[in-house]
């Protein structure tokens, strides 16, 4: 199943889908597309992030629930559904684990503003100017391979964690996994809010880049490669996508650590090109609904409640804001990744 | 109310704005006026407050950006401070813009965002369009060395006014909120202070109306010096009505006692003139002047008595008064004109003391005892009997005549009534009114009644006991 995905991804990337019919202004890449008929004539557009087997149980429970609205979902990574949106693309719906460009497309003007009874009952913390709503809370976590480490003790901080790398070259060099934050939007946001609130953050980088950290694009390929035992351990990997490959993959574990986890919120928004607004705000508040745990079903993503268990951690989810701005800055992103670039990437 | 007003209507006053709701409608409309005012004020403020406080975020905000700005290797480099934006998202939601630019040339940010004209040194403010709204801006400038050339760089940064705005209302319906109630409050305080400063207009009207018809003493209450005037007018009426009173009673003294004495002289001469005809036409024709005469002659009497009974009860004497000694006295008195028509008068009599005026309680009683001996049928008995019970002295006087018939009690006691029964009897009907008055003067009272025995009338003149 798994290789299956990756080779469909593989595909899709090849091929370079391109749908000229729904981008007008400009093309964009996308890496899936599925089409759900209803019975009616309106057609909800979809735009996301969030891979097709993980989101497909919450589609097919909104359609049961709404029969006449069929679905096109059409999955595209952050950077290209980030360009999708403001090249004036006719989605109705767009969701995306990249918080900061989601924030920008809304702070820009592309969102249009949505109040309902459940919008409301959101907390302050999971909206922005009633245009940006947050539906999951998801971590960051480290996913080891539990063989890899045999006869270590395991590490509860980053700064036990760095010791322990730098400690046994040997067995770690090339077993090491993270984002690269050239290419992953995701990546990049995590690297950067944990640059702010640690410095342990840049000795981890060196230390990775000495023991010849592999970059990856993706969370769920880092997954597999910790799950195969090429890699020892992966870092900031999506906490939500690892959990569901717990229990299909022995020996795969989520090395928890006390000093602080980040935590990304997923967010949906109304393209201000939406053309089904009404379907959209139906579909909005069903994903809202089960983002506060008052859905029908188990939510298909981690819901806004795992933020209290965030809360007793010393780092709390990143915040909604026009500080979210700051790292997307040209200037800003061009110094950090140099920064980066020198600590990982040193030979 | 309702009732009120017409009667007021019918006396021919008619009534304008009662003084209380007039004042109280002014109060409330100066408090309502100030209210207003202070809420556009506090609406004015807190619209200026939030705007300042926007305004040092923002200069904040920009500063700390231009801070970092440095040059490295003569190129102009700086890092957008977390701190300089995440400050920006701490009171409001609003949207952020921001650019960085040496002269035209746009180092990062928004390149279509143009803020206000800028100088060295000073942050500059302004409100312009930018894209779909308007925003605040804020410009900073600061002058770099790259390259051995000072290249001035402008930092501008814009949020939109929601926020601002938001915080502005909030403040403004809370200003709202407390005129309300600071208008209820001082619309009720109004109502009180007008009422409590009426109150003295209303205890004085209240006093007057209630004092009793003859009372004429001018007005003694303490009162706001603004009443006074009025309190000094209503006394100086009062005044003038006593004197004329007094001297239209003076005047039908003076008239009944003058009418007197010639009436005296006319009926000696009738009853001489009586003795001396012979013949029963002309004896018939003097018996009837003689007895028109004595009518008249009681009648002025009882003028007298009205006018003495008056008199003397403005200034009442306070003496102990034996009442048995007094109704004896008053019978012996009577008792040729009883003997005339051969009716007896019997007396019960048991000890009582009241205090008074001796003169005014005789004339009462003379004046009861006299209407029962003429009210009353020839051969028959008037009992009169004096006794004391329950704190009150209590003289009775009953007859065998026609009573009261069916008429109700005060209303005979007015002045110039008289009963229903009375065809064929002479009478001037001041008797119970001389009784009543003298009586009243006294703190007593007259009740008339039914004659348990004979089937006549009883009248019963009450005093409070000594």
């Amino acid at each position: 199943m798994r290789v299956l995905d990756l080779a469909r991804r593989v595909i899709a990337a090849a091929a370079l889908m391109t749908i000229s019919g729904l981008a007008c202004a400009q093309e964009f890449e996308i890496e899936d597309r599925r089409t759900y008929p209803g019975t009616g004539s309106a057609t909800l557009r979809v735009i996301s992030t969030a891979d097709l087997d993980v989101i497909e149980p919450f589609l097919l429970r909104f359609q049961a629930a709404n029969p006449e609205v069929g679905v096109d979902y059409v999955v595209a990574s952050s950077s290209e559904l980030n360009r999708a949106i403001r090249g004036g693309a006719e989605f109705d719906l767009a969701l995306s684990s990249a918080m900061d460009l989601q924030f920008t497309l809304a702070n820009d003007g592309f969102a249009q503003s949505y109040r309902s009874g459940v919008t409301d009952a959101l907390p302050d913390w999971a909206r922005w100017r009633d245009q940006l709503f947050a539906f999951t809370a998801e971590p960051a976590v480290i996913v080891i391979n539990e063989a890899r480490f045999s006869g270590l003790p395991l590490p509860r901080t980053r700064a036990e964690l760095v010791t322990m790398l730098r400690d046994n070259p040997d067995r770690f060099a090339g077993s090491v996994g993270t984002y690269d934050l050239r290419v992953s939007g995701l990546g990049y946001l995590f690297a950067t809010q944990e640059a702010r609130s640690s410095d342990a953050y840049w000795r981890l980088t060196e230390v990775m880049g000495r023991l010849n950290a592999r970059l990856y694009c993706c969370s769920s390929q880092m997954i597999d490669d910790v799950a195969s035992g090429d890699l020892a351990l992966a870092y900031n990997v999506l906490g939500s996508y690892a959990e569901q490959r717990l229990d299909e993959d022995a020996g795969l574990a989520i090395l928890p650590l006390e000093d602080f986890a980040n935590v990304m919120l997923r967010t949906a928004l109304i393209p201000v090109t939406a053309i089904e607004v009404d379907a959209a705000a139906t579909m909005l508040d069903a994903l809202l609904r089960e983002g506060m745990g008052q859905g029908t079903a188990e939510p298909v993503l981690p819901p806004l409640q795992t933020r209290g268990e965030a809360d007793q951690l010393p780092f709390g989810p990143i915040r909604l804001g026009p500080a979210l701005m700051v790292y997307l800055d040209r200037l800003n992103r061009e110094s950090f990744l140099e920064a980066w670039n020198a600590a990982m990437v040193q030979q | 109310m309702t009732r009120q007003g017409a009667s007021d209507a019918a006396r021919g006053v008619r009534p304008s704005w009662p003084i209380a709701r007039k004042l109280t409608l002014f109060l409330a409309a100066i408090v309502a006026l100030l209210a207003l005012v202070s809420w556009g004020m506090v609406t004015s403020f807190a619209r200026e407050a939030a705007g300042r406080t926007q305004d040092n975020i923002l200069a904040a905000s920009a500063t700390s950006i231009a801070e970092t700005l440095r040059s490295e290797g003569g190129q102009v480099r700086l890092e957008l401070p977390y701190a300089a934006f995440s400050m920006l998202g701490a009171i409001s939601e609003d949207r952020v813009f921001y650019r960085v630019a040496a002269g035209d040339d746009v180092l990062t940010g928004y390149a279509d965002l143009e803020g206000p004209d800028v100088t060295p040194g000073e942050p500059s403010f302004g409100t312009l369009p930018y894209r779909d709204m308007n925003v605040r801006a804020v410009s900073v400038m600061r002058v770099i060395l790259a390259d051995g050339e000072a290249v001035p760089i402008t930092v501008t940064l814009a949020q939109t006014r929601g926020g601002v705005r938001g915080i502005a209302a909030g403040l403004s319906r809370q200003a709202a909120y407390l005129s309300v109630a600071v208008f209820l409050l001082a619309v009720g305080m109004s109502a009180f202070a007008v009422r409590s400063s009426l109150r003295p207009l209303n205890t004085m009207a209240q006093h007057v109306s209630t004092r009793g018809p003859s009372d004429l003493r001018p007005l003694r209450r303490r009162g706001p010096p603004e009443l006074m005037p009025l309190v000094r007018a209503l006394n100086r009426l009062m005044d003038r009505l006593g004197g004329s009173i007094k001297r239209s009673e003076d005047f039908i003294a003076e008239a009944a006692h003058r009418v007197r004495t010639p009436l005296a002289i006319v009926r000696t001469q009738a009853e001489i003139a009586l003795h001396s005809v012979e013949e029963e036409a002309q004896k018939q024709t003097l018996r009837r002047v003689i007895r028109a005469v004595d009518d008249s002659s009681r009648s002025a009497s009882q003028l007298l008595d009205h006018a003495m009974v008056s008199f003397r009860a403005d200034d009442l004497a306070r003496e102990r008064v034996d009442l048995p000694a007094l109704a004896e006295g008053v019978a012996d008195a009577l008792r040729p004109t009883a003997e005339m028509k051969d009716i007896d008068i019997a007396l019960a009599i048991s000890p009582a003391e009241v205090e008074g005026d001796a003169i005014l309680i005789q004339n009462a009683l003379r004046n009861v005892l006299d209407n029962a001996i003429k009210y009353s049928p020839a051969e028959t008995i008037v009992r009169v009997s004096v006794g004391n019970g329950g704190g009150e002295a209590r003289i009775a006087v009953s007859d065998e005549g026609p009573g009261f018939g069916e008429e109700p009690a005060a209303h005979l006691m007015e002045r110039f009534k008289r009963g229903d029964k009375v065809e064929g009897v002479v009478g001037s009907g001041l008797g119970l009114t001389i009784a009543e008055e003298a009586l009243s003067a006294h703190g007593g009272r007259l009740e008339l009644g039914r004659n348990v025995e004979g089937g006549g009338a009883c009248v019963s003149l009450i005093l409070p006991a000594a």
